[in-house]
């Protein structure tokens, strides 16, 4: 069933014949490159998953902390304990390349080196209990900062996958199967084509061989007029 | 160089302030919306949100899956783990392989 209508020309069948190698070639491609993703992405999801498992739980013990610190404290202490960090956390963001699709990578810089520069307030009014909830805090971030970059990675290339997919399947299920059957459909034609013209013109040699020997009146038993020498004067 | 963000309900955001993160407390998606939009163009490459904010704002947050920046990444709010950053997880799984193949044995 071919959906287009064709032109059932040598052109047009030269013109498909070269799309379908190209449409093949592209699906291999693509394929490969679907199959690569999906491998990558599982590999990446699994992390993500346990990744996201690790920050969770531990922003869950981050939280328990400072709200015991804030039972502790009064709360105008821990607002101004916190009003000035002595860290800061900043990033460089890059791009990497994973089958086409452009993650991005970060790298985490901080404005002191040292780890254990993270308490930005004096210890004679806050309660112990917050020094313990910045430290959770602290622990968790590293994790926290890996988890944004695996996560977005993740969906970046679930989003390609779901591309790359339906390329392949429109690809190996719509164009291919309607070009050869295109392809099929124009050389039945011209093949049709040919052989209709070559009973025309044996049917024309027939005729015009009756036409000069008369062969059917010789079989009937007639006389024949003889053309040799009307053909002569 | 781009920064880092915290947006959601005070109370749950307000402890990053301690690490040097940027805090935006927000609890209304509208204010919420506008604020995200501010910080993207401010270089924020990573955005945290609670998962409550998170919830409310899904279709704006669409625009940004497919920009490799920045970032918007769920975490649990002091209301406790509601799952949805691990159903977004799930949900990416899906939309690759076609079903779940990762979280189908939990």
């Amino acid at each position: 069933m071919a959906k287009k209508q064709v032109n059932p020309t040598r052109m047009e069948l030269t013109r498909i014949k070269r799309k379908l190698v190209t449409a093949m070639r592209g699906h291999k491609l693509l394929k490969d490159k679907r199959d690569e993703l999906m491998r990558q992405f599982l590999e990446l999801v699994r992390k993500n998953k346990e990744m996201r498992e690790k920050v969770e739980a531990g922003l869950k013990v981050a939280a328990q902390n400072f709200a015991l610190a804030r039972a502790t404290m009064q709360d105008e202490i821990l607002d101004t304990a916190l009003l000035a960090p002595s860290q800061e956390v900043w990033l460089e963001a890059g791009e990497k390349n994973v089958m086409s699709v452009m993650v991005p990578q970060f790298e985490i810089k901080t404005r002191s080196t040292d780890e254990s520069n993270i308490y930005s307030y004096g210890l004679s009014f806050t309660s112990s209990d917050l020094d313990i909830a910045v430290k959770s805090m602290a622990d968790v971030l590293p994790d926290m900062l890996q988890l944004a970059e695996i996560e977005k990675s993740c969906q970046l290339m679930a989003a390609e996958i779901e591309k790359t997919r339906r390329r392949v399947n429109a690809l190996e299920y719509v164009m291919i199967p309607e070009m050869q059957e295109n392809i099929k459909y124009i050389t039945m034609k011209l093949d049709e084509n040919e052989r209709s013209s070559q009973i025309r013109l044996m049917k024309v040699k027939d005729m015009m061989l009756e036409q000069t020997h008369h062969y059917s009146d010789k079989l009937a038993g007639k006389e024949i007029p003889d053309i040799r020498s009307e053909l002569e004067i | 160089m781009y920064k880092i963000a915290v947006m959601g309900d005070r109370d749950s955001i307000y402890g990053f302030v301690s690490v040097g993160l940027d805090i935006y407390p927000a609890t209304d998606a509208h204010a919420a919306a506008r604020q995200l939009r501010t910080l993207v163009e401010n270089d924020y490459a990573i955005i945290y949100m609670t998962e409550a904010l998170f919830a409310q704002m899904e279709n704006e947050l669409a625009a940004y899956n497919e920009m490799p920046l920045p970032a918007i990444i769920p975490i649990p709010g002091v209301s406790g783990n509601t799952g949805a950053g691990l159903a977004r997880v799930r949900k990416s799984v899906e939309k690759a392989v076609g079903s779940d193949i990762i979280f189908g044995n939990d």
